[in-house]
């Protein structure tokens, strides 16, 4: 599996990661070689083998239903780069 | 003082012989003095550790202190830490803050443990030889041209040159085993589930397990007693009884039915490592155990199986680094896309991005049945495998690395041919199995290490394996003579 | 050329638990941005998710009500796209395996017919938060109190034909789950929300046509428009030889028109796959028995049994039932009075109704409880007052005015009923007009109705109607 730089940037786009031309190459090359090898895997028989997502065999575990945060809106917001009257502010959301 | 272990040292402040404060100043001193070199910390809490060691020695005096009251520790960068910048090794949490404790932390705090610092770290836990990190690489104690490992590097340096007697590190291909081994430390990392992961900055969520880097067993033990247990935070947690590790220690190794997959012992493998395994073995032998060649025909799929899932689920966990709530965020973004794109681009290093990227392209329309569904498929062989081996052997041995540290700078260019590094550690976070490694001697003037693999929740007679052969060996009370 | 349209809905219900679906904040409404919040909700580094088990309990609830099978072992999975209101960039949702599957329910149609309606699945999944559009030096706030309420995804099959039957569809659904008691059904504050797909295709044809898939239909009434105009706006597309795109479009309720959304255009890879945070959930035979067994009776059983026990018309029963606050308001008047049901029926879905359809109140808001209503029921059964009286006292009760007796005394509306006084009242009607009793002793018998006015206003009103008839016939004869 080889990647062009054209592929690198959709999937860069679809990450939300800006990259810059002349890395691109590079990630191209890269990528490219670890696909190469994980594409090792199709030599892997695995019919009927059933997926495995997770190592524990085990169900979810459920919490009752009760209400046990308070309100911590001034301590959280202390890490957030830009609020105004308590909101996250981001750049203009156009729908 | 500072080549004591923690049973030494626990012993002698219970007996008051020594205090929390002085030994906390002793750790902090080597800290000042090795760390411009080594790079193993990130932020050293100089006043914050010295009032926790005063309110440890207060409660030593008082005769209400654990086994662990007064001990120093250093925290690797990935465990939140209240009030205390928590970086993950990236420039994308350099600003962080965190406002809460992780529960490893919260625990080893409740024991009484004094945090020395936050450890350098490979970025995001990404990485086999902490290169990755954006504070820079760490350095290895035994020679100052190669790699510590990674990613929890920091730790295993950090204790290697006894700048704390013991390490907290996380594992998510080998990132506690590795380390420990190319430093000549001993490292565990629990069966998934087993430690709470709460609080620690996710890599790959089925994958990611914390645990401990000391000098002993008896040392990872104590500190497993108090970070093992159940957490209703963290819904993969398991509500099961931890065992007293430490009373475990001395259970008998005879009969003990070891296992040695041949598929470890192929090109690839320094042969020198191999015989430090085999000489391992008969130490082993000595003790009452027995030998057994086993198979674990897909070991082959571990790597690459491995770099599917891990990427995946990093590429999502690392979603919610952009820009908005907290960590890094681009200057003057010129709209939503550019504030995502550049905040990512410019706070993430190469090897997130790419790793990102991997995963991004693994999960995407046409290739999830290729790659990521593959890989849950070829996962549950390598996991079979394993469940097959264990109804034969007790546990599992082989080395924890192919080759003793490489050098810094030699594999930074090829990822394929540094993620190898990790071939023995892998498949066992794939299987979810605890796994430790423990010096087992040198190869070129560089300590190697012995992997024990044990069976689901069997870390206390993997550590009394370890602990046993540690009794007979001397190869974890060596360090490295620059940082004597 | 005949087009049939085809719609599909998207119902989500914000389950009304407590706490959030997966961490311990609050899920109340209304509060100042960002306080209800928590690290969770947030998206914070080395945060997790925890289940609630209230939010399941909900969904299985919904499931057994819609004859759902009930999973016994589903999957949460992540939807991963970037967007301001998703804190992690991805949400926790059920892909593959819902916790819902097929189902169906009934609904009726206006021509008295009934229809069964498909649901394909109904999933768990954490809702998204809000960005407000005002201007904050040019950009868009962010409140994440909504993140991590709990919605439950309610997915229909494409079953109906026009927009009219998507309503009925979406009011059968809306009320289930107030029955339930899973959602408030509030649809101003967004509890209950509804996406349409929609097609069209020439009548007779197999295949289904291109879709678009509607956002932001949140009244019952933006559905059938918002599902009317994008229906024309296929038609003329595809009869002016044009072609429908699979996209999202927005309906805005001001110019009444569907536009493409922009944020949405790039084509969606959400990347889904199964969330390594969230074991599978596995749901018990017993806790499906458990939750079973707290079903409430369902509006189509309610219906059934008004029709049999109060021999209500089917059409009555159904307007009774939609909601169950309604449904219980009327069955407290008929115990409360003992019996009547058709009387308390009417007076129910008349005077009660309009009164609240006028105030744009809901039931619970309403100046009239069931028992003053059946106070006031008592008084027309007794013959204290006749029906059109009582129409007056109503209004005065609903203007606040107290119980029926005390209207009633106060205004002096008790009905005449003493027959000596009745008849001075038609002697003095007859004495006064002696040409129209000789006209209506001649023949002229509409002229009955005449007396029976003057009688009428003569006592405000207050005769009873039944005796004043048959006192007045007798006296008209002479």
């Amino acid at each position: 599996m080889s990647l062009s730089s054209d592929d690198v940037k959709s999937i860069a786009r679809l990450a939300r990661l800006s990259i810059s031309d002349q890395d691109i190459p590079v990630y191209a090359r890269t990528l490219s070689n670890i696909l190469e090898f994980v594409a090792q895997l199709e030599r892997a028989e695995t019919d009927g083998v059933t997926p495995m997502a997770h190592p524990l065999d085990m169900s979810q575990r459920l919490r009752p239903d009760q209400v046990s945060e308070t309100d911590q809106r001034d301590l959280y917001q202390q890490n957030a780069p830009q609020v105004e009257a308590g909101l996250y502010l981001v750049p203009k959301v156009i729908e | 003082m500072h080549n004591k272990t923690l049973a030494e040292l626990a012993r002698e402040l219970k007996s008051r012989k020594l205090s929390s404060e002085e030994l906390t100043r002793a750790f902090l001193a080597r800290i000042e003095r090795f760390n411009p070199e080594l790079n193993a910390f990130i932020t050293v809490l100089q006043e914050q550790a010295l009032a926790e060691a005063r309110a440890a020695d207060q409660r030593l005096a008082k005769g209400d202190a654990g086994p662990l009251t007064g001990l120093p520790i250093a925290q690797k960068d990935i465990f939140c830490t209240q009030g205390v910048k928590t970086s993950c090794g990236s420039k994308m949490l350099d600003n962080f803050i965190s406002p809460y404790d992780a529960t490893l932390v919260e625990r080893l705090k409740q024991a009484g443990t004094v945090m020395l610092g936050k450890t350098n770290m490979d970025e995001f836990a990404m990485g086999s030889s902490n290169e990755t990190s954006w504070y820079g690489p760490v350095k290895n104690p035994w020679d100052l041209t190669k790699v510590p490992g990674g990613s929890s590097g920091g730790s295993a340096a950090a204790v290697a040159a006894r700048m704390a007697p013991a390490a907290t590190g996380t594992d998510t291909g080998g990132s506690i085993r590795q380390p420990a081994a190319l430093t000549g430390l001993t490292g565990i990392k629990p069966t998934y589930g087993r430690v709470s992961r709460y609080g620690m900055i996710a890599f790959a969520s089925s994958l990611d397990q914390a645990g401990v880097i000391t000098y002993t067993a008896e040392d990872a033990a104590m500190l497993m007693s108090a970070i093992a247990g159940f957490d209703e935070r963290d819904s993969t947690s398991i509500d099961k009884l931890v065992p007293d590790y430490v009373a475990e220690l001395g259970q008998s190794l005879k009969g003990l039915r070891i296992g040695l997959p041949k598929e470890f012992f192929d090109k690839g493998l320094d042969a020198r490592v191999g015989d430090a395994v085999h000489a391992s073995l008969e130490v082993y032998k000595k003790l009452g155990a027995t030998v057994h060649e086993i198979s674990l025909p897909n070991f082959w799929l571990s790597v690459p199986t491995y770099y599917v899932v891990a990427p995946a689920e990093c590429s999502s966990n690392l979603s919610r680094f952009d820009g908005v709530r907290f960590g890094y965020r681009c200057e003057n973004p010129v709209d939503l896309m550019d504030l995502y794109t550049r905040s990512r681009g410019e706070g993430f290093g190469a090897e997130v991005k790419r790793r990102i990227m991997t995963g991004t392209y693994v999960l995407s329309a046409g290739y999830y049945d290729a790659y990521y569904l593959k890989a849950q498929k070829t996962r549950s062989l390598i996991r079979q495998d394993f469940l097959d081996a264990f109804k034969q052997v007790d546990v599992i041995m082989g080395p924890t690395t192919p080759t003793p540290a490489f050098g810094l700078g030699e594999k930074t260019d090829d990822p394929v041919t540094m993620y190898l590094n990790d071939i023995y550690a892998n498949g066992v976070n794939l299987a979810g199995l605890p796994g430790m490694s423990l010096p087992m001697g040198f190869v070129d003037q560089l300590p190697v290490g012995l992997q024990i693999i044990g069976n689901y929740f069997d870390e206390a007679r993997m550590l009394a394996a370890a602990h046993q052969y540690q009794r007979e060996t001397d190869w974890h009370t060596r360090g490295p003579a620059a940082f004597a | 050329m005949e087009w049939e349209t085809v719609i599909g809905l998207e119902i989500h219900a914000q389950l009304a638990t407590n706490s959030k679906i997966f961490s311990g904040a609050s899920t109340a409404f209304g509060s100042a941005p960002n306080t209800q919040a928590c690290l969770v909700d947030l998206g914070y580094p080395g945060v997790l998710p925890v289940l609630n088990k209230e939010a399941v309990r909900m969904a299985v609830k919904f499931g057994l009500a819609v004859n759902a099978e009930i999973s016994e072992r589903s999957v949460f999975a992540r939807k991963n796209y970037f967007y301001p209101d998703l804190p992690k960039g991805y949400q926790i949702s059920q892909y593959e395996l819902p916790v819902v599957g097929k189902g169906n329910v009934e609904i009726e149609l206006e021509d008295g017919s009934s229809k069964r309606i498909g649901v394909t699945r109904a999933h768990l999944e954490e809702d998204a938060g809000k960005s407000l559009h005002e201007d904050f030096q040019g950009m868009s706030g962010i409140d994440l109190n909504r993140a991590g309420t709990p919605l439950l995804e309610i997915v229909s099959e494409p079953d109906m034909r026009s927009a009219k039957e998507a309503i009925a569809y979406m009011k059968k659904i809306h009320s289930l789950v107030r029955y339930l008691e899973i959602c408030d059904g509030n649809m101003q504050e967004g509890s209950f929300r509804c996406d349409a797909n929609v097609s069209i295709r020439r009548k007779g044809d197999a295949k289904f046509g291109t879709r678009a898939e509607l956002k932001n239909i949140n009244s019952f009434h933006f559905v059938e428009k918002a599902i009317n105009y994008e229906v024309e706006r296929q038609i003329d597309l595809l009869e002016g030889g044009g072609k429908v795109v699979q996209e999202t479009r927005l309906y805005d309720s001001k110019k009444n028109e569907t536009r493409s959304m922009r944020s949405k255009e790039e084509a969606n890879d959400y990347r889904y796959f199964p969330d390594p945070d969230l074991l599978p959930l596995e749901i018990a035979p017993e806790f499906i028995k458990e939750v079973e067994k707290t079903l409430p009776e369902l509006p189509d059983q309610k219906r059934q049994r008004f029709v049999t026990q109060f021999g209500l018309s089917a059409y009555d029963a159904g307007v009774l039932t939609a909601s169950r606050e309604l449904a219980d308001y009327y069955e407290a008047v008929v115990k409360a009075v003992g019996g009547e049901p058709k009387l308390a029926a009417n007076w129910v879905m008349g005077e009660l109704s309009g009164g609240l359809n006028k105030d744009n109140r809901e039931l619970s808001a309403s100046p009239v409880s069931a028992e003053l209503l059946a106070g006031l029921l008592k008084r027309i059964i007794d013959n204290t007052i006749s029906g059109k009286i009582a129409k007056e006292v109503f209004e005065a009760m609903w203007a606040g005015e107290g119980d029926a007796d005390a209207v009633i005394e106060r205004k002096g509306l008790k009905q005449i009923t003493d027959s000596s006084a009745l008849e001075q009242v038609i002697d003095k009607v007859i004495a006064d007009n002696p040409q129209q009793l000789a006209d209506y002793r001649a023949g002229k018998d509409k002229l009955f109705g005449f007396f029976v006015g003057q009688a009428m206003k003569a006592t405000q009103g207050k005769a009873n109607p039944q005796q004043l008839n048959d006192l007045l016939k007798k006296k008209l004869a002479g």
